[in-house]
């Protein structure tokens, strides 16, 4: 799993690159924390486009992101999701937490 | 009782760099019925939930075994088992409840309802102190092969 951060002006781009499963999320989860202590976003947008396979771990994740921007008063935005990642999405109605593009 | 046309059996420690092998290896055997990418997708991600509520719930802090059998059957379909010898679940249930989890942050709780999802059929036996069994079938749909 790899993570590549971008910070400008408050906002947090988070691409996620590999295999989202829950050795992967344990690990993104680490790093999402660290970035997010960093950056202090208003707004934060998770990339999925390089992720190949995702199960309910990468659910984890992305609660685990909500739950920090909440926390910071801020936005989050999970975008360019793969067509498998999204069905896991769909399954578990996360659309109706989190805002999906 | 659907007849058995083929099965393979993979035994391996609870460590969580095994989870990717095991619904690799499971997908890689269910290619011979000629799955569209889509049911091949269904198949990896549901083994994927079942082998990691083996090693994150059936063995906390600990390695053991875990045991995951895939047959086809006649009629085109899947079964995979997918075995523990672990703590096992007090209320199998509640366990299937969406969002809930004994796994800390890192868990979603979704496991069971992704299986459910994607699969056509999921039976879970547990017994405390002893294991869980995890049984996930799917009908794969028949398709139209080419004739030279």
């Amino acid at each position: 799993m790899e993570i590549n951060a971008k910070s400008t002006d408050r906002k947090l781009l988070l691409e996620l690159t590999g295999e989202l499963d829950h050795q992967g999320a344990a690990q993104a989860i680490r790093e999402l924390e660290l970035a997010l202590d960093a950056a202090l976003p208003l707004h934060l947008a998770l990339d999925l486009s390089g992720v190949t396979f995702m199960d309910s771990s990468g659910i984890a994740l992305i609660l685990r992101a909500q739950r920090r921007m909440q926390t910071l008063g801020g936005s989050l935005l999970v975008c360019r999701v793969p067509q498998q990642a999204r069905r896991v999405l769909d399954a578990a109605g996360i659309d109706r937490v989190v805002t999906i593009r | 009782m659907k007849k058995t046309m083929n099965y393979i059996t993979l035994e391996f420690l609870s460590r969580s760099s095994n989870e990717a092998f095991a619904r690799t290896a499971v997908a890689c055997f269910a290619a011979q019925m000629d799955p569209t990418l889509g049911e091949l997708e269904d198949i990896k991600t549901a083994v994927s939930e079942a082998v990691t509520n083996a090693i994150v719930h059936g063995y906390p802090n600990v390695l053991g075994k875990v045991l995951v059998k895939a047959k086809i059957c006649e009629g085109n379909v899947l079964e995979v088992s997918v075995k523990d010898r672990g703590r096992g679940i007090p209320d199998v249930e509640k366990a299937r409840q969406p969002m809930f989890t004994t796994g800390g942050e890192e868990r979603s709780g979704m496991g069971f309802t992704i299986m459910e999802s994607f699969m056509d059929h999921i039976a879970v036996k547990s017994v405390p102190g002893k294991g869980t069994t995890v049984t996930l079938r799917k009908k794969l749909a028949p398709r139209r092969r080419q004739t030279a």
